[in-house]
């Protein structure tokens, strides 16, 4: 009876038994909805047998694939919010600051065959560039935008964070226009590999495989280092940390150029599996990537990451295996609704994740 | 020293905020609208403003006069030489690949239509004397200083809104004489600039003059002269669509559409302290539901009159809110921010899809809403729309009001502060939270239903989060919790971008700085209610002395 809804069910409990049954029975009725929409379309796919293993194969890789950016991204929701207790709302807007990074260098390299050439460095200097300007833009938000909220409780600096989001995407959009620029498609990138008659694309094995070494190199950074264990302490308890000599304030401008710098390198992926980069291309990774990272745990880190590559699996799977075998038409169209229902779901039933469960008492 | 650093970081900062608007494509839009026709443009103007700004902020505090004025001098000079350096860098590399607003028009504009060297000294030098002006006004006299500030702020008003100026003094005699001096079709005239500047500098100055003479307003009186001038507001509000015509009829038609959704909103963040961003999903219920009760295309349902289908309407939107209402009962805070947000989105790709096309209409939306009639009376121009716009917003309005000091709106306000300490005192928490997202979503849904019958037409493109973002940005720039600060909100945030139509694009822009300056420093609104702008002090008094106490 620790956490979220749970209290009220409980509380209510004792002052009456008929409201009680109100709510619990809503929650009761969704979670029985939900399981019997997910158990009933599973048996319809099932039954109906439409794809084909390669296509599942297809799926779950890019289910990966994608999981492995919401995942990068959801590590910078989770530290941040570690250190301050801010839903840092324009996280998905710092990722797209490094799409538009790494789309100006990577298309004079294209242009001028560099990028053919030398993919290695090329890309090097591609993820440099998304890193570091996606740190160096989240340092500054937290500069100008949330500093003065540190000791502010209620919504101010959760709005201040839309305000942010919306300054970032409408400061790009007049900068750079509003048109959708085109990632340049290095020839290298077309690779595919075949194993017992399964295709696996290269760049979908190249962004996870990268994805995964970045994200360990973080997680070595949060674990071993003097910086990292700060940032462990403050996210513990900052007042205790500050009264033992952590400052504090480093401490939270290191983890937004760590954040930032995270969210810098799944810009640069994501644009480079989607082929676009646009203004408002970070706003619907970034809400996922929140729920991801609730999904895990908010708080913890490993949590982060299981949290995004469980969000992408579930995105990506789910209107096949869940939409398509109730006969809904169109499923992969609704695969935003099957996200964002998931984060729903997950802020209603399990607001602590799977993986925070310290977090959820402060929090709550 | 110190004074000099303040002042050269003061002058850069101003210069980086020149050249982002610069690079934005603000300064360029701004140009082309004429503050005094042939004279002086928006554009100039706001460069004129950074470096008087500059100026005057870099001489806060410099102590003795001439050292502040030194101070000026070297801030407006700083950030002169940065749009100088803007310009000499757009003139010889090209930048428009990148930076898409980097154009020879900019260019021009940046160098007085100079050639780019001796631009960038006119650049320079202009920013030196705007500078040094700002210093000299910052240490000036303030009544004088007020007058100055209030004439110049009258004649941009007067010039950038000549058009809508000019449409309500369309009459002959003699206020058709004092246009034909003040304004020639195309603009403000000089001779009208220098005018309205002497009036209204001279108003300022008497009025100064006035309340020095030892005249301060006991809190009584400022209460009524604060209820005189939002009726006076709330007359022209009702009486600027006869005398301004359809296009402000249509504008004011959207304030007042945005007044009701600022209402509800009001009562669910405001009072209850529950941040819903899903506030677009029930306007979508409220719209849908009464364009298939209404059409008459084949997708319609019923074919219903608008009264019979506008209570339908907000019923289910009532529905629509309790029942998202019930599972996310125990969800608090940010977090219910974001689930309601999910919520909103999910809306919108439902509408959108193939999925729920057969009944929604997909992408093409339902057509053929007929408009509203009294009788054999048809409400179809934008100007009888709003009028039943603004009687929706009078009885929202009368609706919030008393539910304010109601036992709810008391159990409401004990909620947003703590929701435990409530609990325990009694609140009915389930309730009032359910009473709160139904009376919510029932203004979003009245909001939606008129949204229907106003277009004719529902799209799923019209039920972007941005509906949300904007009704929550107007109770926020109006002050939370106060009904004249929707109003006040609606019509800054609603009704201003609408009428300064070429910045459209840049609305957001707006938006999103303008939440995070008010979150800074004036959280508790333009407009505050009594309650919160106490509570907002307390508090703030409070912090101070814990802050003091943290080390770094």
């Amino acid at each position: 009876m620790s956490a979220g809804p749970l209290a009220i069910p409980s509380v209510a409990a004792r002052r009456g038994a008929a409201r009680m049954s109100a709510v619990s029975l809503a929650l009761w009725t969704v979670r029985f909805l939900v399981v019997a929409l997910v158990v009933a379309g599973t048996i319809g796919t099932i039954l109906k047998d439409r794809y084909t293993t390669a296509q599942w194969f297809e799926f779950v890789l890019f289910g990966l694939t994608i999981g492995s950016l919401y995942a990068q991204v959801a590590l910078g929701y989770t530290m941040v919010y570690g250190v301050l207790r801010l839903i840092n709302f324009a996280h998905g807007d710092i990722m797209m600051c490094g799409a538009f990074a790494g789309y100006f260098v990577a298309t004079p390299l294209e242009n001028s065959g560099f990028l053919e050439v030398h993919p290695v460095l090329g890309m090097a200097a591609i993820l440099a560039a998304g890193m570091v300007v996606s740190g160096v833009i989240a340092v500054l938000t937290e500069r100008i935008a949330y500093r003065p909220f540190r000791r502010v409780q209620g919504f101010a600096p959760l709005i201040c964070a839309f305000g942010v989001s919306f300054f970032l995407e409408q400061t790009f959009r007049g900068l750079f226009g509003s048109s959708v620029k085109s990632y340049p498609a290095p020839k290298w990138e077309g690779v595919e590999f075949h194993w017992a008659g399964l295709s696996v694309p290269g760049v979908d094995l190249l962004v996870i495989v990268l994805a995964v070494a970045f994200m360990a190199v973080l997680y070595l950074i949060v674990q071993k280092t003097r910086m990292g264990m700060a940032m462990r302490a403050v996210s513990e308890d900052g007042e205790a940390a500050a009264l033992m000599g952590v400052d504090v304030g480093k401490v939270i401008v290191f983890t937004f150029a760590l954040g930032g710098a995270m969210a810098g390198i799944a810009g640069v992926f994501y644009a480079f599996l989607f082929k676009q980069v646009y203004f408002y291309m970070g706003f619907t990774p970034g809400i996922k990537a929140f729920g991801g990272a609730v999904l895990g745990g908010i708080g913890s880190v490993p949590g982060a990451m299981l949290g995004g590559f469980f969000l992408g699996l579930v995105e990506s799977v789910g209107p096949s295996l869940f939409l398509d075998g109730i006969g809904i038409k169109a499923p992969y169209e609704l695969r935003d609704v099957i996200a964002y229902t998931l984060m729903i779901l997950v802020l209603v039933f399990r607001p602590q994740g799977i993986l925070g469960e310290h977090m959820a008492k402060k929090r709550a | 020293m110190k004074t000099l650093t303040k002042a050269a970081t003061t002058g850069l900062l101003f210069g980086v905020g020149g050249v982002y608007l610069a690079l934005v494509g603000l300064l360029e839009m701004m140009q082309a609208r004429p503050i005094v026709f042939g004279a002086v443009n928006l554009g100039q103007a706001v460069l004129a403003l950074l470096a008087l700004a500059c100026g005057a902020v870099a001489a806060r505090d410099a102590g003795p006069a001439f050292a502040r004025a030194g101070a000026g001098l070297l801030g407006g000079l700083l950030a002169g030489a940065l749009m100088a350096l803007l310009q000499v860098i757009v003139a010889t590399v090209p930048l428009q690949g990148m930076f898409i607003a980097a154009s020879p028009a900019l260019r021009n504009m940046l160098a007085f239509g100079f050639a780019p060297g001796p631009g960038a000294l006119a650049m320079l030098l202009g920013g030196g004397i705007g500078g040094l002006a700002g210093a000299v006004l910052a240490v000036s006299v303030p009544s004088l200083r007020r007058a100055i500030v209030a004439g110049a702020a009258a004649v941009v008003i007067a010039g950038v809104f000549q058009e809508l100026i000019q449409l309500m003094i369309q009459y002959e005699g003699i206020i058709g004489w004092i246009r034909d001096f003040v304004y020639t079709w195309q603009g403000l005239r000089p001779q009208g600039a220098v005018a309205i500047f002497v009036i209204a500098g001279g108003t300022s100055l008497v009025l100064s003059h006035r309340s020095s003479a030892g005249h301060v307003p006991s809190p009584d009186q400022r209460r009524r002269r604060r209820f005189i001038s939002a009726g006076v507001a709330l007359l022209v509000l009702v009486l600027m669509p006869l005398l301004a015509g359809a296009y402000i009829g249509e504008v004011l038609m959207l304030v007042g559409l945005y007044i009701l959704m600022g209402m509800g909103l009001n009562l669910e963040v405001g009072l209850a302290g529950l941040l819903d961003l899903g506030f677009v999903a029930f306007f979508a219920v409220g719209a849908y539901t009464t364009a298939l009760l209404m059409s008459g295309s084949s997708i319609g349902l019923l074919h219903l009159s608008y009264w019979e289908a506008m209570p339908i309407a907000v019923l289910v939107s009532i529905l629509g809110g309790v029942l998202f209402g019930l599972p996310v009962l125990g969800v608090r805070g940010d977090y219910l921010a974001v689930a309601t947000l999910g919520l909103g989105e999910i809306v919108r790709i439902v509408v959108l899809s193939d999925f729920a096309a057969p009944l929604l209409g997909g992408p093409q939306g339902v057509l053929d809403i007929p408009k509203p009639s009294i009788g054999s009376f048809e409400l179809g121009s934008p100007v009888k729309l709003f009028y039943l716009t603004l009687v929706c917003a009078g009885v929202a309005a009368f609706i919030a009001w008393r539910l304010e000091n109601s036992r709810l709106g008391r159990a409401w306000e004990a909620l947003r502060d703590d929701e435990d300490v409530a609990q325990a005192l009694g609140v009915n928490l389930i309730r009032s939270k359910l009473l709160a997202y139904g009376l919510g979503a029932a203004f979003a849904g009245l909001g939606g239903s008129i949204f229907a019958t106003m277009l004719g037409s529902v799209y799923p493109s019209s039920f972007q989060l941005l509906i949300s973002i904007n009704v929550l940005a107007l109770i926020i720039v109006g002050g939370m919790g106060s009904l004249p600060g929707v109003v006040l909100g609606a019509i800054a945030l609603i009704g201003l971008p609408e009428l300064l139509r070429e910045f459209g694009e840049y609305r957001y822009l707006f938006y999103g700085a303008a939440l995070i300056v008010m979150m800074r420093w004036k959280p508790e609104g333009l407009w505050p209610s009594e309650v919160r702008s106490r509570e907002l002090h307390a508090a703030a008094g409070e912090a101070e002395p814990v802050a003091a106490m943290e080390p770094g």
